[in-house]
């Protein structure tokens, strides 16, 4: 197993607030890591460090060996984003969204066309392919940003909060299309919804204040106690590190 | 330079799909014709030329290109498409040079469609058309500049009201340092301040190319400003990208 996503002892802080504290994690190929927190606990702070957004305080991070500080457009290059809220140019339509997203990662022509065909089939995108972005609802926006991450079949995925805002059939089929790339892929969802890790992830890393509390299976982290929930709790409530 | 092309086009076309480039254009062609036939004397003067068409133009750039400049990043950090564009495995300087060129070439358009001007003065006698032509490209040149200065602007704010008025008090400056009055008012008090006023003046300089001379030093010094002030956007992106 190779280690596809390497992040050593990252650290990011904002004046005296310190927003991720000393984490350090690997995701191999075929992983799907489950990134698990509270609202505010660092989870997008971590994730824009490791896609080259925001620069790390202290610490590395490794995109298939190549460093997000040191050879930024290497590591962007093995890279599929999917930031928070998935934002997208609202004026756009979404197969030009996709075309610019494809261009700007040096595709062309047929082989352009043929990157965001498959992108918008594997996210049921084709109904609304010349519609502009800014009048798609919120759940197709996602997949477009979505789609946008997969254009050019990179070997790690890190998606924010991929299925937030989706209905349940929709979520559905994000997590199908999860499960089916996972084998070649290195992949970091961060989510609050504790169903999912359970359902499409091999490991879940919990953070909670900028530090991570717990990086074990869904399984393990399931019989610590009597439901995820309260184990979710038990680990991410300030007093859990007290005691 | 790939990707410089691919953010170049994306910009452009950005324009032309929302009512930016049309309200730009045609405040733009009015606001110019008008000065040019009213406070310009264009059929007064007697004069088959295009002096007091460019004598307009800096003033109207000054309103109108910190408009176009407020948003090109403040527009993006809103949106959070600031977090897309710098994840593409592109180099940040070609993000800033794409956007630049972008709304250079725009400010160009803007600038081409005011040929019925040429033609009018082509009818009416019989005006030396390489000096229109320089002209032309003088107005480009402060274009270029102001354009610059306002994109490094909207780069360390993400207020586009702030970005807006400083980009205008900017621009103001460059353009009355060079004249008399205020270059007479400061050559009685502060002649150091008063030689510093004159070299960064615009104006001097677009006096220049508007009697159809293309000095060297002028292009050099319009060619550096631009440069200076794109490093100096590239520099703001890099540090406060994420804020």
């Amino acid at each position: 197993m190779t280690a596809l996503i390497e992040i050593e002892r990252l650290t990011k802080r904002f004046g005296a607030f310190t927003a991720v504290d000393d984490v350090s994690f690997t995701v191999a190929k075929g992983e799907v890591v489950g990134f698990l927190g509270p609202n505010g606990a660092g989870k997008s702070t971590t994730m824009r460090m490791l896609a080259g957004f925001m620069t790390p305080t202290s610490g590395t991070a490794r995109i298939c060996g190549d460093d997000v500080v040191d050879k930024p457009v290497a590591a962007k290059r093995h890279l599929g984003f999917l930031p928070e809220g998935a934002p997208t140019y609202p004026e756009m339509t979404v197969t030009g969204f996709l075309e610019f997203c494809g261009r700007a990662r040096g595709f062309h022509r047929s082989e352009l066309q043929d990157r965001v065909a498959k992108a918008m089939a594997l996210t049921q995108l084709e109904g609304v392919r010349l519609q502009p972005v800014e009048t798609l609802s919120k759940g197709f926006k996602r997949r477009v940003g979505l789609a946008a991450a997969l254009l050019h079949d990179p070997a790690v995925l890190v998606l924010d909060e991929p299925t937030d805002g989706l209905d349940p059939n929709q979520k559905h089929d994000v997590r199908n299309l999860i499960l089916a790339m996972a084998p070649t892929k290195a992949i970091v969802i961060s989510t609050h919804i504790l169903e999912e890790v359970g359902a499409v992830c091999s490991r879940a890393v919990v953070i909670a204040r900028g530090r991570v509390v717990a990086d074990e299976t869904p399984a393990e982290l399931a019989a610590r106690g009597p439901s995820m929930d309260a184990v979710f709790r038990s680990l991410t409530l300030p007093a859990a590190e007290a005691a | 330079m790939g990707g410089a092309i691919t953010v170049f086009r994306r910009e452009l076309s950005g324009y032309f799909a929302t009512p930016v480039a049309y309200v730009f254009i045609v405040i733009f062609l009015i606001m110019a014709g008008a000065l040019t036939f009213t406070v310009g004397n264009f059929f007064a003067r007697g004069q088959a030329d295009l002096t007091p068409f460019f004598t307009f133009v800096p003033w109207l750039f000054l309103f109108l290109v910190p408009a176009l400049t407020m948003r090109l990043w403040a527009e993006e950090r809103r949106l959070g498409t600031i977090e897309l564009l710098l994840t593409l495995p592109i180099a940040q300087w070609q993000a800033v040079l794409g956007k630049f060129l972008a709304a250079w070439a725009f400010c160009g358009i803007a600038l081409a469609l005011t040929f019925p001007l040429v033609i009018t003065v082509n009818v009416l006698g019989n005006p030396d058309n390489g000096v229109i032509l320089t002209g032309y490209l003088g107005c480009m040149m402060v274009a270029g500049a102001f354009l610059a200065v306002g994109a490094a602007i909207s780069a360390m704010t993400k207020n586009q009201v702030i970005a807006f008025v400083l980009a205008v008090a900017a621009c103001f400056f460059l353009t009355a340092a060079g004249s008399p009055v205020v270059t007479e008012f400061l050559s009685k008090r502060i002649p150091l301040l008063a030689d510093l006023a004159r070299a960064i003046s615009i104006t001097d300089r677009l006096n220049g190319f508007t009697r159809g001379v293309i000095a060297a030093r002028d292009f050099v010094f319009f060619a550096s400003f631009m440069a200076f002030f794109l490093f100096a956007n590239t520099i703001a992106i890099d540090q406060r990208k994420a804020d």
